[in-house]
């Protein structure tokens, strides 16, 4: 029964697990998703922080604030945060918020897998970040380039710190990879056919594919470089005829596809907030995948283009060329998409919307750049200089991030029951738009005119000095802008409006339900008959969403087993099995201690707690035994 | 869990069938084997391809067969050969660039 | 109010397939991507190895003149590479005796050929042989002066092949588990899912020894 009063809280139903182990030993997707979202944004903070030390020392020439090896580190793990434990995270937050959500499905294929892919994440994140603190971070730029992380040129343990974080964090995603790829073919519900998917979840597809098949071959890169670090093998040993390439080759074979899986899931977001926002469906729905597609499967053709500068001969450097600038063409399709889903729209701007328009800006700034380094003369000149530096930037930050941002800024309501405060959201908004671009732009002036990249200080006088400072300027803008995000965060969670259903009138079947979603998410499957089931019912431009205006207090949802719905258990396993890889793989750092002891006890150990939490695990139903169709 | 018996229904390879595949994948065994000893045809140009092709064959039919790919839903054969594809690919562009396919473009010129 | 229900049960899938052969064979198409590229090490390293010993031609160290001979054995190593594939004949008859349990039986031929237990464990064996023979040519290698680390032969092939005996002992050890479920409880119909999965990991691992016999050890 309707009252006319604002509720002070978002409906919860009442059976809704709280206290600390309920999270420790969480299955659900949504509560998973949380967790990714606000480990990545500590990430964040962490990776915005050694930016902010870099830029500060390079705000002058001839600055001695942190030592070249502080430095090294200080790159180093500013890149592998920042792509490792921030977007890829931020990323996986969304496919665990929303894919089942926007699919109709009540969870994923595999809900404690997925609950160990967050858990080896945290405690890869936490192995790789820690040794900072001890000056003994990774120290080798965030793709390490053998030789020079082999022994004998990095001799200190922070290049076995990277090798083995990364092979955890490997796992995480891998894992993920085959849960999202089972629950998106074997999870939608009746009616909804692969090309009524809304787009978020066909790019997050895309992307769990680029993840299967490309992580595998840095895992073999890392091995090799692990086995020669630890057992003294040859892979990288140039005296014993190693090839100084084959680590850039296998990396990059990894490391582009890395790149389209840090900003498809982007792309997809803003696929889904700019017709939300511009109140009509989004142009060009299918072309819209089959380029997502083909951005997919060009991604594994284009790798050499990071190693223009090694002379691989003319043949390789023209095919790579080639491939390059064939893969700008569905990017491009997919901007021009986007612009004509705004024409002719009713545009609301909100903070979400502006993020996305922004995104777009930015994203195609980054484009251009990255298409003036297909061309392998030019690339010559840019290769290894902050030119580059510029343009990937504005490409992850400009375009993965400020997607992300935008999908935050309209998910955030469905999450939490809360809006985010607009006013908050535009300065936020305003303020890293500026700040962003005032850091970065500049860097394609002082990288064309020969700034390398990775370099702790620089003499005057080069033409180089005042972009320098306008860049640390803008990063200092940085600053605020963060702050204010997080405050707003902190402050809607508490005391934010009351979002409802469906604060943005929007039309994909997430919104069908309550903010937030009961633990069940869907009371009934709901059956699909087109791209946007909701404004089927209630067509986008007659709809008026009134976020400001108080939602009526409904009676609580009803419970799963007053639905008759199974849920899985809650359980400690997959954080257990989690735990044991970092023991593991710590035991064998300790192989180069005096006291062989430890090394025994923690790799064995943890290796036979992988093991038995692994038969533990598998030999443990799922949810409680219902009858069998 | 969904029932498992939906994609068996249909063919279901025999014991015939598993011991016949069991014995060509014995022969061409020993053919690759008797192939190596034989230093005359080592030689040519052509034992490298024929010994791929027999090793092709030998992985096309535990996949076919064993593998049930031949039989089951047409989502696993695309599951398992895109990636394979890609994996080909991956190998074949490698040789390419660290000069490995130098010696065989010689023959054809 | 959005689209009208489904009326679906729980365990309702889009596809009709189970999830986990899904996953199963797009984790095999994710392996195939990790052979590859050890694979490719291992040929791109072919020929390179600036001191011996060598896979397929005796070597003299100019130091020492010490005579190693040909690495490889080709003979043994194609005992074991027949012994892997009758392993997969086995599996492939384990899963058909647990699909066909309730199968009445009325010859001593078809008893045998139904006993899931005679065949799982015959492919745990034929595994476990493989692997034996495995180790018996890493050790003798070792001792004929090829290491992991004496040269870029060593480290490929010993990595290549490790990580596949890996493999292969991995699915062992699923094997008797799975043995061990039958003794204790049986294995019937509603476990042929599980025994599938686990039978097509096994053939897999199989499928990558195919390849890396005819690689490694027949192209010279």
């Amino acid at each position: 029964m309707a009252t006319t009063v604002a509720p002070q809280t978002p409906p919860r139903t009442a059976d809704e697990p709280t206290g600390a182990w309920s999270w420790f030993a969480t299955t659900d997707h949504k509560r998973i998703g949380s967790l990714y979202l606000f480990t990545a944004l500590t990430f964040m903070l962490i990776g915005g922080l050694e930016a902010e030390i870099m830029r500060t020392q390079l705000m002058r020439p001839n600055q001695h604030i942190v030592s070249a090896e502080l430095y090294n580190q200080l790159f180093t793990m500013h890149g592998t945060t920042m792509i490792f434990l921030v977007i890829m995270p931020l990323s996986a937050a969304f496919f665990n918020l929303l894919i089942p959500l926007q699919i109709g499905a009540r969870d994923v294929a595999f809900p404690r897998l997925n609950a160990f892919s967050y858990w080896v994440y945290l405690f890869g994140g936490i192995f790789i970040t820690l040794p900072i603190l001890f000056g003994a971070a990774p120290n080798g730029g965030w793709f390490g380039y053998a030789p020079l992380t082999t022994k004998t040129y990095s001799p200190g343990l922070n290049i076995d710190f990277w090798v083995i974080g990364l092979q955890i964090l490997g796992i995480s995603s891998l894992a993920a990879g085959f849960n999202f790829i089972t629950t998106i073919i074997n999870m939608r519900a009746p009616g909804m056919n692969l090309m009524r998917m809304p787009l978020f979840t066909w790019m997050s597809f895309v992307v769990q594919f680029l993840i299967i098949l490309a992580f595998p071959v840095i895992t073999i890169a890392l091995v090799f470089l692990l086995f020669d670090r630890f057992f003294g093998t040859n892979f990288y040993e140039i005296a014993r005829g190693a090839d100084p390439l084959l680590w850039q080759h296998l990396f990059w074979i990894f490391g582009h596809p890395e790149v389209y899986i840090l900003v498809l899931p982007a792309f997809g977001l803003v696929s889904e907030v700019m017709p939300t926002f511009a109140r009509k469906p989004l142009f060009g729905y299918p072309v819209m995948v089959y380029s997502g597609i083909l951005i997919g499967m060009l991604g594994f053709g284009v790798w050499a283009h990071h190693m223009f500068a090694v002379g691989m001969g003319p043949i390789a450097d023209s095919f790579f060329a080639v491939t390059t600038m064939l893969i700008a063409i569905p990017t491009g399709v997919k901007i021009f998409n986007w612009i004509f889903t705004l024409w002719g729209g009713s545009i609301r701007f909100t903070t979400a919307a502006m993020f996305a328009i922004g995104m777009v800006a930015m994203f195609t700034i980054g484009g251009i750049s990255g298409v003036m380094h297909s061309s392998p003369p030019a690339d010559l000149q840019q290769t290894d200089t902050y030119f580059v530096v510029g343009h990937f930037h504005y490409v992850i930050f400009g375009g993965s991030l400020m997607g992300l941002f935008a999908g935050l800024y309209t998910y955030f309501p469905k999450f939490t029951g809360r809006l985010l405060d607009e006013r908050l959201g535009k300065w936020h908004f305003w303020v890293n738009f500026f700040g962003s671009n005032l850091v970065f732009f500049p860097m394609h002036f002082s990288g064309l005119l020969g700034m390398p990249r990775r370099i702790w200080t620089y003499d005057g006088g080069q033409g180089w000095d005042t972009f320098n400072f306008l860049s640390t300027m803008g990063a200092y803008l940085l600053v605020p802008a963060t702050l204010i995000l997080v405050y707003n965060i902190w402050k809607s969670m508490k005391s934010g409006r009351i979002a409802g259903n469906d604060p943005w009138g929007a039309g994909t079947l997430e919104w069908s339900i309550p903010s937030p979603p009961p633990p069940y998410n869907f009371a009934a499957i709901p059956r699909v008959t087109s791209r946007y089931p909701l404004w089927d019912v209630k067509p986008p431009l007659a709809s008026t969403p009134v976020p400001n205006t108080p939602m009526h207090s409904e009676t609580p949802a009803p419970t799963a087993a007053e639905l008759g719905i199974p849920m899985p258990y809650h359980t400690l396993k997959p954080l257990l099995t989690a735990l044991a890889l970092p023991i593991m793989f710590g035991g064998l750092m300790l192989m180069h201690l005096e006291n062989k002891l430890p090394h025994y006890i923690f790799m064995y150990g943890g290796a036979a707690m992988l093991v038995g939490c692994l038969y533990w695990w598998l030999t443990t139903p799922l949810e409680p035994e219902h009858h069998h169709a | 869990m969904s029932d498992a018996h939906a994609e068996h229904a249909e063919h279901h390879p025999t014991w015939s069938t598993y011991w016949k595949v069991a014995l060509i994948l014995t022969v061409i065994t020993v053919v690759e084997v008797m192939c190596y000893y034989i230093p005359a045809f080592v030689a040519t140009p052509y034992f490298v391809p024929t010994l791929l092709i027999l090793s092709a064959v030998k992985f096309a039919i535990v996949v076919l067969f064993y593998m049930h790919l031949k039989y089951d839903a047409k989502l696993y054969r695309a599951l398992f050969t895109g990636p394979f594809l890609v994996a080909m690919a991956t190998i074949i562009v490698l040789m390419f660039l660290f000069g490995k396919f130098a010696i065989h473009l010689s023959l054809l010129t | 109010m959005t689209a009208t229900a489904a009326d679906v049960g729980h365990g309702y899938t889009t596809t009709g397939l189970p999830h986990r052969k899904i996953a199963i064979w797009a984790f095999i198409g994710s392996e195939c991507m990790l052979f590859a590229s050890l694979i490719s090490t291992y040929l791109i390293y072919k020929g390179r190895s600036i001191t011996g010993p060598f896979p397929h031609e005796a070597w003299t160290d100019p130091s020492t003149h010490h005579v190693y001979k040909a690495i490889l054995n080709i003979p043994v190593t194609s005992c074991s590479t027949f012994v892997l594939l009758m392993s997969s004949l086995a599996m492939v008859l384990a899963l058909a005796a647990v699909e066909n349990r309730d199968v009445p039986k009325h010859t001593l031929g078809d008893r045998i050929l139904g006993s899931s237990k005679l065949w799982l464990f015959a492919t745990a064996a034929l595994g476990a042989t493989f692997l034996s023979f495995q180790a018996y040519e890493f050790t003798s290698f070792v001792h004929e002066g090829l290491t992991i680390r004496t040269n870029l032969f060593g480290s490929s092939f010993f990595t290549l092949t490790g990580f596949h005996g890996a493999h292969v002992t991995a699915g062992v050890l699923w094997l008797l588990t799975m043995l061990g479920i039958d003794f204790k409880r049986g294995l019937g119909p509603k476990d042929a899912l599980n025994v599938d999965i686990m039978a097509l990991y096994w053939h897999f691992v199989d499928v990558v020894w195919i390849a890396i016999f005819t690689l490694i050890y027949l192209i010279k």
